[in-house]
């Protein structure tokens, strides 16, 4: 093999593809990341591009580099080495080529020598499932953003690592929870036709990592989908992404949502996110921030005898009965960080049931695309 | 400790605080203070109308035994720790109540807090009795021991409507011992010159750390009194009951105790482990361990009012390497699965096979239950009735009542004592 790439479409590819690889690789393969000039396996044009790929059974990820290329093959390297090699690379062309064991990276002065690891025990990347829909990068990367903060991040719990995903005609919902709040998110895309229904739960990192990469390029985001093989796919931009799914049942979280309130307050999101900020520094190990809502306004307090109080008092449009009720201000300062809107709506019924948070426009109507609901912390007594 | 029975004539009134005189206080820093007939007095408190009967607490199945008998119940031979089917048989009129803990638990709180309010060095011994050392109090309260002993009775009394009764003495040992003998609703001042004079006419049970067993072993040699124990030359009470024993009773016999009220330091992990009594290589028997002893620290939190971020597992493997893996939760925990569920994957995840000989499961950094993170789902909430009910059912019938019904299996065989297996359902066991 020997090829001639740019450094900066080499660099961002690597990058890319040796974020989704696994720390800590099962077997050392699994941490290189597959360098395929040519060699006819991907698709159409190869002989002008380098296909850059990482795979760990899990994700995949695969990106096509334009390139000159003098002689194809395949070669197997470090996926981290080979990161931080082309991310200090000069501004010059890259020359790769590969000799018996070794691949050589000569670029401007420079020049690497790397063992390359066995092409043949490399696994065989999945193939791109069925085209289900296309959907603009940055709608789907605020999107999927909005609601993976929500997902849990324990792994004794599998069903909640992940965002739910349901494809229904042109509408497509995400929800994700971690059992102390919920992220919900529906909007338009483009089906394809050839799913009709189906709701598949796709892990929270993988899809937030991919969905934000592919959203921050500009291009339009396909999503693919064989929910019997358990397998996602998304591309956009000349990157491919792969993810499995998770085999686990997403909990019914409609019957959640609630469907009355008896108070309602409408507020600005970044006086009330820096007052929260500032409050929760006394909160005990940051476990609550007390919110006391009335037609008055809203008084914020945190903290106690043995770690200082603070409190702080700003205003609010509210209707209905006054209500106390206190929250882990991590979550709520994650759920008004989400609603990307100046003004928030929030609703509630008693101090032990869930808030609902929602966007506000700047016409002061509730935007119903998106909420996020919030469990409280019980006050003592 | 109530072995007034065999008590000599006249010693209890000769230190018996009554009507406001009481002996020489003076270099009697130490007080004990025990409830009297605590569970039973919380019980008639409620139910005034029960004052003159026999009020008996305890699991009011026949499998269960007495917690708590007021004086009247005593007067029929109803005691602590007796099976219930037997104190039913020696009282039939008595009135039998279930147990709530919780209401024992807010009102000895309350009790620790007049203690708190005088000095901060008590020492909690259970719900119903303390040590407190009032050393340092008496110059900031310009008041003598006795006098402390009488203001806390009277506090007590006045704000929960129970007694409890008062030991004053230079030393831990003597001020139980002091308590025990004022009881019911006294105090008993033992002045620090008189402490041999009020010990060597006690029956050798008295003394701290004496059982059945070996008070029947120093009675056949001769040793009744405490005097006796005193007088005996220490190499001879060694060969009877061993050296540790002996050291430990003649010190005592001598009225020599220097041990400190010590202040109970909040919890800092609650845990609980197991040694096998041969070692296992079956995971799922390791699991099923798991799941008892996640429970039994659930229990032991819940219990205490605490939760906890952090979830450990220590194995020791037949080599006795021994190898502890932890992992921190979004939101402190005291629910049997979540621990469990943490607990195995630790396991699951964390531990190299090989031929365990020790499980443990701990839970770290403890805070308080009274703020709680809230969840969503119902699932969980369920976890959180069941083990709500599990412990009510627990306070009512005794602790081998209920558990997991995955432990019901034959169990790992254990080297140690630790706890009761968990029993089979008791026959009836479900209804009060």
């Amino acid at each position: 093999m020997k090829i001639r790439v740019e450094r900066d479409g080499l660099a961002d590819a690597v990058a890319w593809v040796a974020r989704s690889l696994p720390a800590r690789p099962a077997q050392p393969v699994l941490g290189g990341v597959l360098l395929d000039a040519g060699s006819g396996d991907s698709d159409g044009d190869t002989s002008e591009a380098l296909t850059v790929s990482g795979f760990d059974y899990e994700v995949s990820a695969t990106v096509d580099v334009p390139a000159t290329i003098a002689d194809g093959g395949r070669t197997l390297v470090s996926g981290r080495l080979l990161a931080d090699i082309t991310k200090a690379l000069p501004a010059q062309p890259v020359e790769i080529s590969v000799d018996g064991a070794r691949a050589t990276i000569t670029c401007g002065s420079a020049r690497f020598s790397l063992p390359t690891m066995p092409v043949e025990d490399y696994p065989q990347l999945p193939s791109m499932p069925q085209h289900a829909g296309e959907v603009p990068g940055e709608v789907f990367g605020e999107a999927v953003a909005q609601v993976a903060i929500a997902a849990g991040r324990d792994d004794t719990l599998p069903m909640l690592t992940g965002v739910r995903m349901e494809i229904n005609g042109d509408k497509l919902t995400l929800v994700a929870t971690d059992r102390f709040r919920l992220a919900m998110r529906e909007f338009q895309w483009k089906p394809s036709g050839n799913v009709d229904d189906a709701a598949v739960l796709v892990p929270a990192r993988t899809l937030a990592d991919a969905a934000k990469s592919l959203g921050t390029s500009g291009a339009t985001v396909e999503v693919a989908l064989a929910a019997t093989d358990g397998l996602l796919g998304l591309s956009g931009a000349g990157r491919r992404a792969t993810s499995r799914l998770l085999d686990a049942e997403f909990p019914k979280y409609r019957q959640l949502l609630p469907s009355d309130s008896t108070a309602n307050a409408i507020i600005d999101v970044a006086p009330l996110s820096e007052a929260i900020k500032r409050v929760s520094l006394v909160a005990d190990r940051g476990t609550q921030v007390r919110l006391e809502f009335s037609e008055g306004g809203l008084r914020l307090s945190a903290g106690g005898d043995d770690e200082g109080t603070a409190e702080e008092q700003i205003p609010v449009e509210f209707t209905g009965e006054p209500v106390t009720i206190a929250f882990n201000p991590g979550y709520l300062a994650d759920g008004l960080a989400a609603l990307h809107t100046d003004r928030a709506e929030l609703t509630f019924t008693t101090p032990n049931r869930p808030a609902l948070i929602k966007p506000v426009g700047e016409d002061g109507t509730v935007h119903s695309g998106y909420l996020y609901l919030l469990m409280p912390v019980r006050l003592p007594g | 400790m109530g072995r007034s029975g065999d008590l000599p004539r006249g010693l209890v009134e000769r230190y018996k605080a009554v009507d406001g005189v009481w002996p020489d206080d003076a270099d009697c820093p130490i007080l004990h203070v025990d409830m009297d007939a605590f569970y039973a007095s919380v019980e008639i408190r409620d139910r005034p109308e029960l004052v003159d009967r026999p009020v008996i607490v305890g699991g009011t199945s026949n499998r269960g035994v007495v917690s708590a008998a007021n004086y009247v119940a005593r007067r029929y031979g109803v005691r602590s720790a007796m099976p219930i089917a037997r104190a039913r048989r020696l009282c039939p009129n008595g009135v039998y109540l279930p147990p709530s803990f919780d209401k024992y638990q807010r009102t000895s709180q309350g009790v620790m807090e007049i203690f708190a309010e005088i000095t901060p060095l008590v020492e909690p011994l259970s719900l119903d009795e303390a040590f407190l050392d009032v050393g340092g109090a008496l110059r900031r309260l310009g008041v003598s021991p006795g006098e402390i002993g009488q203001r806390i009775r009277q506090q007590v009394h006045a704000r929960h409507q129970i007694t409890c009764s008062v030991g004053v003495a230079a030393t831990k040992f003597v001020a139980k011992l002091a308590s025990g003998m004022a009881k019911p609703d006294g105090m008993i001042v033992v002045p620090a010159g008189d402490v041999l004079a009020f010990l060597h006419p006690l029956p050798v049970s008295a003394l701290w750390g004496v059982g059945a067993k070996s008070a029947e072993r120093l009675r056949d040699a001769g040793l009744e009194r405490v005097a006796d124990i005193a007088a005996s030359p220490l190499p001879r009470l060694r060969r009877l009951i061993g050296n540790a024993a002996a050291d430990h009773l003649h010190a005592l016999a001598t009225g020599q105790d220097d041990r400190a009220v010590v202040p109970r330091t909040p919890d800092r992990s609650i845990g609980a482990e197991e040694t096998f009594e041969v070692d296992h290589f079956d995971r799922e028997l390791i699991r099923r361990e798991l799941l008892r002893l996640s429970d039994k620290t659930a229990i032991t939190l819940r219990r205490k009012g605490l939760r906890g971020r952090t979830v450990s597992i220590k194995v020791r493997f037949s080599d006795f390497t021994t190898i502890t893996r932890s992992r921190t939760l979004p939101v402190a925990t005291d629910g049997t699965q979540e621990i469990y569920r943490t607990a195995t994957a630790l396991l699951d995840e964390q531990t190299p096979p090989g031929a365990i000989r020790l499980i443990g499961v701990r839970v770290e950094q403890l805070g308080d239950d009274e703020q709680v993170q809230l969840t969503l789902d119902e699932p969980e909430q369920g976890w959180r009735e069941a083990d709500a009910a599990a412990d009510q059912a627990r306070a009512k019938f005794g602790r081998g009542v209920i558990g997991p019904a995955s432990l019901l299996g034959p169990a790992a065989r254990r080297s140690g004592f630790t706890e009761p297996k968990p029993a089979r359902p008791a026959e009836g066991g479900t209804r009060a």
